[in-house]
């Protein structure tokens, strides 16, 4: 192209706005198909929750409107007639729990792992990224043994001592990415400034991984209120259940499904979870990368 | 070959940062025209809006005389080279050279010819094979050039294309740089804070600060007649020495400056009285520090002293220095800028 | 904690001999703090695994839990099952189709998502609910849109004229195996997008401008320089989500019950109808045990894939 050329120039300068503004449509179609497909369910699942029976079971209805007023009984039933309650304590008191134990056992692993130069110190980091690939669906045969000898079946504390044996092995890895990019020299001069090692661990290295335990955290919490597999294998009273088993085995009634209830279940439970992942979800990014990169 | 010229050009980014303001430049044909200012002075954001990377808050860019505005960077016939280089690391040195020729729908073998041309130019045609990081920092310079060559370009685009390289290399660099531009006669705009590889290299300078373009003109005209005290105090080293005298600064260099006797200063030189506390002798010149009595306010200056001047200058004493007429400038106080002569 | 002031960083404590200064000895505490974690995985995982391999060795079942070797009956019995083969080449083909699906669609989010568009935080929102929300639950709102009388997706299809009738997804073999990967492949996406956008924010701003300048449009670009300089995080992107699916049992479990009669069964599924609710530990185990040696090539290939985003 000439850039003197005043008439090609303009030809240019159009030929440019029309390809942007193609790019801007295909960018928004493209937006609008992906937040459908994904909310798709949760949207008909929220619809679903404040349907009359009268309305949801009628097969001449348009599902996707309110044919009949909505109305909150489903949900009232969810929260008060219902184990609901239950599983979303149980949920919430493992998910704290398997945090605490997490962070407990991962933030001094990866910091002997990322800092202090053992010969072992690279083998032993491939051993535990091998542990996160031996998945619960491999070992919940011969756990249930494990659970039945420590006396933990049918209870919610098999949940909390297992569950670390999956989060502990990824904290690790992202922890040790963390404390890889904080500057040798920092913790130098602590030690020189009086403190011992693990003095220069607790006090200044921790606080400063701090996004990467944001991380953990978030990742620990969210793998408890997700985990099944355990869940379904080794607790099977109704009051020691967490909310991912708990909701799709006990919401029923015989072969009927309590639909609203459920779908109400759902939602309230995918939107919280998904607002703080939401939040940190920068961070997470930062320490998925960062653990990866530099394990 | 073309002209670029920007008006008005503003860019603010969110948060109320004004990095470029109301900008007015143009090129002459071929010239090699260089941003100089200090960090954060706007350099970047203003070759970016040049090469269409960064859309203008107002103002306009043209090139060839025709405004750029909605053109996107590919339709400018711009080549660029960034700082860091931004060499494509998955690829050899070959397919970074040749990736602008392919985006041009060039033939494979015509594209082959011409990077070779460009890389044997840059002498690197025995590095074609070689990934970037295989590549020293010199290396990897070359590359990016030929990167940016090789499609001969209307205008060159220079981030502080030296700065990666160690201060040796940035020498030879420099010269390699310049007679390279001079041959193909392409029209550059270069961006650098340093001053000595602005003085060196451009035909013109453009002075900026916070945003604001506070002078043009070749290195000579800046660096003798800066338009105001910043331009003054930013270029040469040591810096011009201010001296305020009411409400006028009084300013000269420091190799102007020089004990009465030893250069015939002309009839209207300026004579005063030097009380030195230091000198510093660094071997081709001395530095003699201390502060000038009875011109203005007392202030801190300095004199530079070339080694074939071998007077003895004692410290903790005063001494007659003289500054010739036409040595010394007039700053207003209120705004810096420069005001006709007084007399003294 | 106070502890006495370490001469100088680094040797202060090796040359110490006794309890002093301690806590500054790089041996003694690598070995301290390490130990825990490793003794809490040892003894819930390693001794399981183990413990597993023994069991797919013997004939131990919940009735009658002592045990006797009995060699590699159990895996000839697993193996000479229908079901099981089934399951088998179920899990593969789930997770072949389901990853060959999000490499794509993931691929084309996370380009999406790292653009500025308005409702920008609304839509991440969104997008993620899939992967955020406890797969059961997911699940949930899947089987009740795939009901048997009630989906809506049959209801559009009627008043389209497309269908009379229903669909019945889930009692259909081939349409319950069809639902079952887009599951995975509706819940997996935005993980592997979340790690790819990981990818994509990693190249330097420049890289991307250079391209520009080069005169690439989108099309090159994506295919010169994002996908090369991104393809090991989209490797490791695809290798994690390889992992989720291939020993996932929430979605079957939810969604079909490895129905219409076994034929949505998978290796996680099959192993838990059997081990725990038919109560045959040993076969349980067996089967569980198939998903090891896949589960170690994903393994290797990731630490491979990982390596070389180092290297780039
Ligand atoms: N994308 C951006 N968003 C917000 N502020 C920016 C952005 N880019 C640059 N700035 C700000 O604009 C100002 C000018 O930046 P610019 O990079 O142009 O400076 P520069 O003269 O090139 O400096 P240097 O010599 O350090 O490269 C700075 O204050 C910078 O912080
Ligand atoms: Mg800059």
């Amino acid at each position: 192209m000439d850039l003197s050329d005043t008439t090609e120039v303009e030809v240019a300068r159009r030929a440019a706005r029309r390809r942007r503004t193609g790019a801007r449509v295909a960018l928004y179609g493209l937006v609008l198909a992906f937040t459908g497909m994904a909310a798709f369910p949760f949207v008909w699942a929220t619809i679903t929750a404040f349907k009359r029976n009268q309305d949801l079971y009628n097969r001449a209805n348009n599902p996707f409107v309110f044919n009949l007023d909505p109305t909150l009984e489903h949900v009232d039933l969810l929260l008060s007639g219902t184990a609901f309650p239950t599983f979303a304590r149980n949920t919430l008191l493992v998910g704290v729990l398997v945090v605490a134990i997490t962070l407990a056992l991962s933030l001094p692993a990866a910091y002997s792992l990322a800092r202090l130069d053992m010969p072992w110190g690279g083998a032993m980091g491939i051993a535990i990224f091998f542990v996160y690939l031996i998945p619960p669906s491999l070992l919940f045969i011969s756990l249930s043994r494990v659970v039945a000898t420590l006396r933990l079946q049918d209870s919610v504390w098999a949940l909390v001592v297992l569950y670390p044996t999956i989060t502990v092995p990824v904290s690790v890895w992202l922890l040790m990415g963390f404390f890889k990019t904080i500057p040798r020299e920092i913790e130098e001069q602590a030690t020189i400034d009086g403190y011992s090692r693990f003095g220069a661990f607790a006090r200044i290295l921790v606080p400063l991984a701090f996004p990467g335990i944001v991380a953990v955290v978030v990742f620990a919490f969210t793998l408890s209120a997700s985990e099944f597999i355990y869940a379904l294998a080794f607790v099977a009273r109704t009051s020691e259940k967490t909310i991912s088993i708990g909701v799709p085995t006990e919401l029923v009634r015989g072969d009927v499904f309590f639909w609203q209830s459920l779908q109400a279940a759902t939602v309230m439970v995918a939107v919280p979870i998904a607002l703080v992942f939401n939040l940190f979800l920068e961070r997470f990014i930062t320490g998925f990368t960062m653990g990866a990169v530099k394990g | 070959m073309a002209i670029v010229e920007v008006r008005a050009l503003t860019k603010h980014f969110d948060g109320d940062v004004h990095a470029v303001e109301a900008v007015d430049l143009a090129t002459t044909d071929g010239e090699f025209l260089v941003l100089l200012g200090p960090s954060g002075c706007g350099k970047t954001t203003l070759l970016r809006m040049i090469a269409g990377l960064e859309e203008p808050t107002a103002g306009d860019v043209l090139i060839g005389g025709n405004s750029m505005a909605g053109l996107p960077p590919r339709a400018r016939r711009i080549a660029m080279v960034f700082q860091s280089y931004a060499l494509y690391p998955h690829k050899t040195v070959l397919q970074n050279i040749v990736f602008p020729l392919k985006a041009a729908g060039m033939a494979p073998d015509e594209r082959r010819r011409q990077a070779q041309w460009a890389a044997d130019l840059l002498g690197i045609g025995h590095l074609l094979d070689r990934k970037p990081r295989h590549l020293s920092g010199g290396e990897r310079q070359r590359a990016a050039l030929a990167r940016a060559l090789v499609r001969e370009p209307s205008v060159f685009l220079l981030d502080e294309p030296l700065s990666n390289l160690d201060a040796k290399l940035r020498a030879t660099a420099r010269d390699d740089l310049k007679l390279f531009q001079r041959r193909v006669g392409t029209t550059t705009v270069y961006v650098t804070h340093d001053q000595v590889e602005a003085m060196g290299m451009g035909d013109r300078i453009v002075v900026m600060d916070k945003g604001r373009v506070r002078q043009v003109g070749t290195p000579g005209d800046v660096y003798r007649h800066p338009a105001d005290t910043f331009v003054a105090t930013f270029l040469g080293s040591p810096p011009m020495n201010l001296v305020r005298r009411d409400d006028v600064v009084v300013g000269f260099r420091p190799e102007s400056f020089l004990p009465k006797g030893v250069a015939d200063a002309g009839a209207e030189a300026l004579t005063v009285s030097f009380h030195v506390h230091r000198v510093e002798y660094l071997g081709s010149e001395r530095h003699v520090i201390g502060t000038v009595e009875g011109l203005g306010e007392e202030t801190r200056v300095i004199a530079m002293l070339p080694a074939t001047v071998s007077v003895d200058v004692p410290v903790e004493r005063s001494h007659e220095f003289v500054v010739a007429a036409g040595d010394l400038r007039f700053f207003d106080v209120g705004s810096g800028l420069r005001t006709e002569r007084q007399r003294l | 904690m106070s502890t006495p002031p370490a001469t100088a960083a680094g040797t202060a404590g090796t040359a110490e001999p006794g309890g002093r200064y301690l806590l500054d000895r790089k041996g003694f505490l690598a070995r301290v703090m390490l130990l825990p974690a490793v003794v809490y995985i040892v003894a819930l995982v390693a001794v399981p695994f183990f413990l597993a391999i023994a069991y797919s060795l013997s004939d131990v079942t919940v009735g009658d839990p002592s045990f006797d070797f009995v060699g590699l009956r159990n895996f000839a019995t697993v193996v000479g099952d229908p079901t099981f083969r089934r399951a088998l080449l179920n899990t593969v083909l789930i997770t072949v189709v389901a990853m060959a699906l999000v490499v794509v669609l993931a691929k084309v989010l996370a380009l999406v998502l790292v653009q500025d568009f308005r409702g920008k935080w609304v839509v991440r929102l969104l997008v993620l609910l899939p992967w955020t929300t406890p797969t059961s639950l997911a699940t949930i709102a899947w089987v009740w849109l795939l009901d048997s009388l009630f989906s809506p997706i049959d209801w559009v299809l009627r008043q389209l004229g497309l269908l009379e009738g229903n669909l019945y997804w889930l009692g259909n073999e081939g349409l319950a195996m069809t639902s079952v990967i887009a599951v995975q492949t509706w819940r997996i996406v935005p993980l592997a997008a979340v790690i790819i956008m990981a990818g994509l924010s990693a190249i330097p701003s420049d890289i991307n401008d250079a391209a520009k300048v080069d005169g690439a449009g989108f099309w090159r670009t994506l295919f010169e320089i994002t996908i090369p300089m991104t393809l090991p995080v989209i490797a490791v992107a695809t290798l994690f989500g390889a992992i989720v699916v291939f020993t996932d049992m929430a979605v079957v479990f939810v969604l079909t019950r490895g129905g219409p009669v076994d034929a949505t069964q998978v290796l996680s599924s099959w192993a838990f109808f059997r081990g725990i609710q038919g109560g045959d530990l040993a076969q349980g185990a067996a089967i569980a045990l198939f998903l090891f040696p896949v589960l170690l090539v994903f393994a290797v290939l990731i630490l491979r894939s990982a390596k070389r985003m180092e290297v780039m």
